[in-house]
């Protein structure tokens, strides 16, 4: 079952250095993409089925494919922002296989006549982007891009598009795209309002149109331009070709990265790979898409689901970013909602007021249920609150933000009922834990700084 | 030329030099100002918003913007504890709670030596080795008590010797 597109480290060690990936085939992907035209390359990733790994699922080679070719200046970005709770292996790539990563962004760079690749990293990813940096300085000393790249493409010009990386400052929000493309020039990490797309002129970075693309999508690339599209489509099932990292958190005995094709089951991933339940539990609840996607009720039905792009919509549910985080039957799934809230309240940029306001309703109610003061019209305001947040705000955000309230509501109804009726109460302790600090500590700062 | 251009002048024309606007260096340079000053202060603000050709009022939007950017003077470290929902189902929170209490600061408060900041912050893409912290941008994992108080000691310890050396 293993096979590792992406996690080349697991067959060739230190692949992250340049020299490594440059004597394993490295590099050779951008060189036969160049003697292609860019017509070529596109029609290739368009029909290797690659769909983007960031979350969405769109096609890769549409989204290129959308980019007029006529403009003088076009650019590609990395999403490396990776924040969605649960996420963690966009780090990983690009700690131990960066240049498989950055080729990929390079025939993109090719494939949309790009002027330039910017890498947008987390801010918290400081050490991975100090390292990057060092690598992309070495491939550019090498002459495979930049002002003194010597390739040439099909035409026989000098391929001379470079990369930079563009370190964010710890702002969830940054990885809509919109927003990011924002934060790199530098205005407030707000999404913008569409259309234009990004793919439009004025709808991208700087105004340019832009491809922005997913770290493990891009990583991707390279494997479908030496192998072809046709190989690319035998791994996974129907119209999710290929592999999926799926990142296992939570309550299982080996959490970590998991390169599999598209169609492993739920079972497979959290009892074979995942070593089954930590300290011995029951599976009792997951969370398939981070924090922001409906949560699913743990059955034999749901764990032998082939894990695609569309077998979780029976469930109502969708794959994702496949940040699999799982819940053993010692959960309160009242806790995970309020966890999960608390976590979008903290991140909403404030743009949009559904949002803002809304996050913070929710929060508050869910408090008031967990310090034992619920009451039962509660549940129905907390939906009233967080169905109103969906259609109404810019982005996708606000749409993530509602779901962990209506779907533990629309799963667990019993878990809800069962505070509201004062059936179940706060431990004492947690009762009091529950304090908001943090305003006194911003009351406590400095005045006029 | 102002303080961050006399001493960071080769980071900050390489920054310059990756984006067509100015404006796109003003992360990288509140970065630059933090490590100058400890913190984004007013100082650092003005500086940065002269490199950039921006007011000094849209620079302090951007820091307040983001939680790497602190806008007041912290610990000689700054623990920041991801207590999310991943890290929560191994015990982060209580994690975090004892941490401060060992540490004897409340939430953002710092130790009184002057020495730990901590506080908590949202999901630092690393789960699967929780519970964890960043401290001074770099992340510390699959962490307990015993091993907190092992690396507080270091810490520590390293603050003194070089204030000895001096």
């Amino acid at each position: 079952m293993s096979l590792n597109i992406i996690f080349r480290e697991k067959d060739i060690p230190n692949i992250r250095e340049f020299d490594v990936y440059s004597k394993n085939g490295g590099y050779e992907a951008l060189k036969k993409a160049l003697s292609q035209t860019r017509k070529q390359v596109i029609d290739e990733v368009k029909a290797s089925n690659l769909r983007g790994r960031g979350g969405a699922g769109f096609p890769t080679g549409v989204k290129w494919s959308f980019i007029p070719q006529d403009n003088p200046i076009n650019y590609v970005v990395v999403n490396a922002d990776e924040s969605e709770t649960g996420t963690f292996k966009d780090r990983q790539i690009m700690e131990n296989n960066p240049h498989q990563m950055i080729e990929g962004a390079l025939i993109c760079a090719y494939a949309i006549k790009a002027a330039a690749v910017y890498i947008y990293l987390r801010g918290e990813f400081w050490d991975v982007a100090h390292a990057l940096d060092a690598e992309i300085a070495r491939a550019r000393k090498a002459g495979l891009f930049g002002p003194n790249g010597k390739l040439k493409d099909a035409d026989g010009n000098p391929f001379k598009v470079d990369i930079f990386t563009h370190l964010g400052a710890g702002a969830y929000i940054c990885g809509e795209e919109t927003a990011l493309l924002n934060s790199i020039e530098g205005k407030l990490g707000q999404p913008r309002v569409r259309p234009p797309f990004p793919a439009n002129k004025g709808g991208g970075l700087y105004n340019e149109p832009t491809v922005v693309n997913n770290v493990e999508t891009l990583a991707n690339v390279p494997w479908i331009i030496n192998n072809g599209a046709e190989e690319y489509k035998k791994i996974g099932v129907g119209s999710s070709s290929g592999t999926k990292i799926f990142c296992l958190s939570g309550h299982v005995k080996n959490p970590g990265n998991y390169e599999l094709p598209f169609g492993v089951t739920f079972r497979q991933l959290l009892y074979d790979y995942g070593g089954g339940p930590l300290n011995g539990g029951e599976f009792k609840a997951i969370l398939p898409s981070g924090g922001s996607g409906p949560i699913l009720r743990v059955t034999d039905e749901v764990l032998d689901t082939p894990l695609t792009y569309d077998d979780l919509r029976k469930f109502n549910s969708i794959l994702g970013s496949a940040s699999v985080i799982v819940m053993d039957d010692t959960v309160d799934i009242v806790w995970v909602a309020s966890k999960v809230t608390k976590f979008f309240k903290h991140e909403s940029c404030g743009k949009c007021t559904p949002c803002r306001e809304g996050t913070y309703w929710l929060d508050k109610v869910l408090d008031r249920i967990l310090a034992g003061g619920g009451k039962e019209s509660d549940v129905d305001l907390i939906m009233s609150v967080a169905k109103n947040m969906q259609p109404t705000t810019l982005c996708a955000f606000g749409e993530f933000a509602a779901n962990p309230t209506i779907w533990t509501i629309n799963v667990f109804p019993e878990e809800f009922k069962a505070w509201v009726d004062g059936s179940k109460k706060p431990a004492e302790e947690k009762a009091v834990a529950r304090p908001a600090r943090e305003r006194v500590a911003a009351a406590a700062a400095p005045a006029g700084d | 030329m102002n303080t961050l251009q006399e001493k960071y002048a080769d980071r900050i024309e390489t920054t310059l030099a990756k984006y067509p606007d100015k404006r796109s260096a003003v992360m990288a340079l509140l970065y630059i100002a933090q490590e100058e000053y400890g913190w984004v202060s007013p100082e650092g603000i003005q500086d940065v918003a002269e490199v950039c050709d921006m007011d000094p009022t849209q620079v302090k939007s951007i820091a307040g913007f983001y939680t790497m950017y602190s806008e007041r003077p912290k610990g000689r470290f700054w623990l920041q504890v991801c207590t999310d929902l991943p890290c929560a189902l191994k015990g982060a929170e209580k994690f975090h709670h004892d941490l401060k209490e060992y540490l004897g600061v409340d939430e953002g408060g710092t130790s009184e030596d002057g020495m730990f900041t901590v506080e908590h912050v949202m999901c630092l893409a690393a789960c699967d080795k929780a519970p964890l912290l960043q401290c001074n941008f770099h992340n510390y994992e699959h962490l307990d008590m015993e091993k907190m108080k092992v690396l507080l000691d270091q810490w520590r310890a390293e603050v003194n010797a070089q204030v000895n050396k001096s």
